[in-house]
């Protein structure tokens, strides 16, 4: 059996490529992966603590994912529509062309 | 004993391997047995399908190799192996490699919940109706993979019709057989199949004998042709309009594999419809029960394959605002009463009246929808439009 | 176990790196879709199956897709031209730097951490989690369904085509 602490590390490293990836790349769908990136690594997380908990007959991690999953589906859903809709309007998926708000 | 002798079959040649090597051996010889069963049925379909074809267009169908065209598919296979392998200068080569892949993988690895017989489920999962539609998700990946890749306009309209056709159906699919798993409380292939034990009168307890069994029967099955490209819906290879979509730059053996990848997962599909819906592995009348179970559940699935080949060569191919209009305002809707059907269902005693309310829930919608829809021009007729 | 889990956690963070750092976009959707079956594998071996088995569902089979269908649609499927990276990607790389150090450190160091070794065998039937859906979370639940309705709502209108051009003859 591994060690709790295998599962949260690869966590962690996963959260940090999503991390890297969302405040470097120029490309909003690229960004939009890279969140996605790290909602995934905190599940992995949730799973893993609820697995090793004492009693993880409550099933509050299991539950908690699921929900989570949820959310991040409609995340991306809404997340894409607004970066097609933008893409329709300034003809660019470029997070840095995005400034018409910069003073 | 005939009809466990499969299940004693393996249970022999496990024993023969040292106690820490059984788990694994055991997991092979299962594989090896699904690959085997399924790769045989696969060439006898396309015979069967070719045939059949023949006979509906009154023409003879492949009737040159071995007796009565019976060796085709040997024919066809060594054809295939022995092609040239084409593959687009301007094609990405890793990932045109790797499409017809994913898409075989997946269609035997969902294979593996099926109960296909008494004891004969390769693995039973907790949540295996889950596991099925999951491994099913890989297919949309695939097909976009061999859109994209080969860098050809009509792959590339294939693959995003075939996507938007798998998306839409997949809802109603799923939804269909949710009244299943909430009548017989469970995931599990091999307790949804329990759950249909036994016979009142001469009548088994299959639950396309029930109201809103039928009625999620139908619709899973027109999704299951929509799922695996089945004619009539399918518009994602469409010869006559984009010359087979998705595959036009897969040659050789690749291309064999699409189509091996194809038809498993249509037995795949219609595997899960016996599971769910004509109660598995169990015979239709009570005294026959002395067949074995593996025959009924093949020979249920030879039926269901040869409605899609009847089919086939009935209906014509739908347009594609037909097939979007059809699932999203006809199947969507109708799935969803008919879980409500399911739960009225369970919650009411057995009886005549719980007949007739479920009917009149699944049989008063479908009247009203497919009037309205029609009315309306919004499904079922052709309008023809021409060029100004 | 051990030498799956070393195998599956290799494979996911290669592919999620492979899904930051490669050059076509289409590349990244499709490394991006082995990370989430990589993770989906981690849930089984955690014996999460249910949610294993819906993370390939809505991740690889919604998910994926809905960002491959956002790359066709704003002609991203070709090599990008332009760099890719931000002009400011040093900074970016090392806060993500810090905050990995910073986890990992917190982890490594942990006591209450290493002191979960072995769990307890416990498999979730699904027939539990429904329970527990529908009646400890049943609030929880409901409004997760308003809010997927709200979304689904909510980007049909964003992505609508936006002064449509009149129908010839038409009457709308």
């Amino acid at each position: 059996m591994i060690p709790l602490a295998g599962y949260l590390l690869v966590s962690a490293i996963l959260f940090s490529i999503g991390l890297a990836g969302a405040v470097t790349r120029r490309n909003a769908i690229i960004v939009l992966i890279g969140i996605e990136l790290m909602l995934n690594a905190a599940n992995l997380n949730f799973i893993a603590f609820w697995r090793f908990s004492p009693n993880p007959e409550a099933l509050s991690g299991v539950v908690f994912v699921l929900f989570s999953i949820a959310i991040a589906a409609a995340e991306a859903a809404v997340g894409l529509a607004l970066i097609i809709s933008i893409y329709r309007h300034r003809k660019t998926t470029d997070v840095e062309q995005m400034d018409s708000l910069k003073g | 004993m005939i009809d466990q002798v499969f299940v004693l079959l393996k249970g022999w040649l496990v024993n023969l391997a040292p106690a820490s090597l059984q788990p694994f051996v055991s997991g092979v010889v299962s594989v090896a047995a699904i690959i085997a069963a399924f790769a045989s049925l696969f060439a006898l379909t396309t015979i069967l399908e070719r045939k059949g074809l023949g006979r509906i267009q009154n023409r003879y169908g492949p009737n040159r190799v071995g007796p009565f065209g019976l060796l085709q598919p040997a024919a066809d296979g060594l054809k295939a192996l022995t092609k040239e392998d084409l593959v687009p200068r301007d094609a990405d080569a890793v990932v045109h490699y790797l499409a017809p892949l994913v898409l075989v993988v997946p269609a035997f690895l969902a294979l593996a919940v099926l109960p296909m017989g008494r004891n004969m489920a390769a693995v039973d999962l907790d949540a295996g109706v889950l596991f099925f539609f999951a491994v099913g998700a890989a297919t949309e990946l695939s097909v976009f993979m061999a859109g994209w890749s080969s860098r050809n306009k009509y792959s590339m309209l294939g693959a995003m019709r075939a996507i938007a056709q798998m998306i839409s159906y997949e809802v109603p699919l799923i939804l269909s057989s949710v009244g299943v798993i909430m009548i017989a409380g469970s995931l599990s292939p091999e307790k949804i199949v329990e759950a249909q034990a036994g016979f009142s009168g001469w009548l088994p307890h299959w639950f396309v004998l029930t109201p809103w069994g039928l009625a999620g029967f139908i619709l899973f099955l027109i999704a299951a042709a929509a799922e695996s490209n089945r004619s009539p819906f399918d518009l994602p290879e469409g010869e006559s309009e984009i010359i087979a979509g998705y595959y036009i730059e897969y040659s050789g053996f690749k291309f064999a594999l699409f189509f091996l990848g194809e038809y498993i997962g249509m037995f795949a599909v219609c595997g899960l419809a016996i599971t769910l819906f004509l109660g598995g592995w169990r015979p239709p009348l009570e005294f026959l029960d002395w067949i074995p179970s593996y025959v009924w559940f093949f020979g249920k699935l030879l039926s269901l394959i040869a409605l899609a080949i009847w089919v086939r060569g009935t209906l014509p191919r739908l347009r594609m605002d037909q097939l979007m209009g059809f699932a999203w305002k006809f199947m969507l809707p109708m799935a969803l009463i008919n879980i409500a059907a399911a739960g009225i269902w369970h919650f009411t005693p057995p009886g005549v009246i719980r007949w007739l309310i479920c009917l009149l829930l699944v049989a008063g919608p479908y009247v009203l929808l497919a009037r309205g829809l029609i009315e309306h021009n919004r499904v079922a007729k052709r309008v023809y439009r021409y060029a100004e | 176990m051990t030498l799956s889990f070393a195998i599956i956690g290799a494979v996911t963070i290669a592919s999620a790196i492979a899904a930051m750092t490669l050059r076509h976009l289409v590349h990244c959707a499709l490394s991006l879709a082995i990370t989430f079956a990589g993770l989906a594998a981690l849930y089984l071996q955690l014996q999460a199956q249910f949610v294993g088995f819906a993370q390939l569902l809505v991740y690889v089979g919604a998910v994926a897709i809905l960002i491959v269908f956002a790359i066709l649609l704003t002609r991203g499927s070709g090599p990008e031209t332009q760099p890719i990276y931000s002009s400011r990607w040093l900074a970016g790389v090392v806060v993500a730097v810090i905050v990995m150090a910073v986890l990992g450190g917190t982890i490594l160091s942990s006591k209450t951490v290493s002191a979960h070794v072995e769990a307890a065998a416990f498999e979730p039937s699904v027939r539990r989690i429904g329970d527990q859906l529908m009646t400890r979370y049943v609030l929880p639940l409901e409004v997760l369904g308003l809010l997927l309705t709200a979304a689904t709502i909510g980007a049909v209108i964003l992505a609508i085509q936006e002064n449509r051009p009149a129908k010839p003859g038409g009457h709308q």
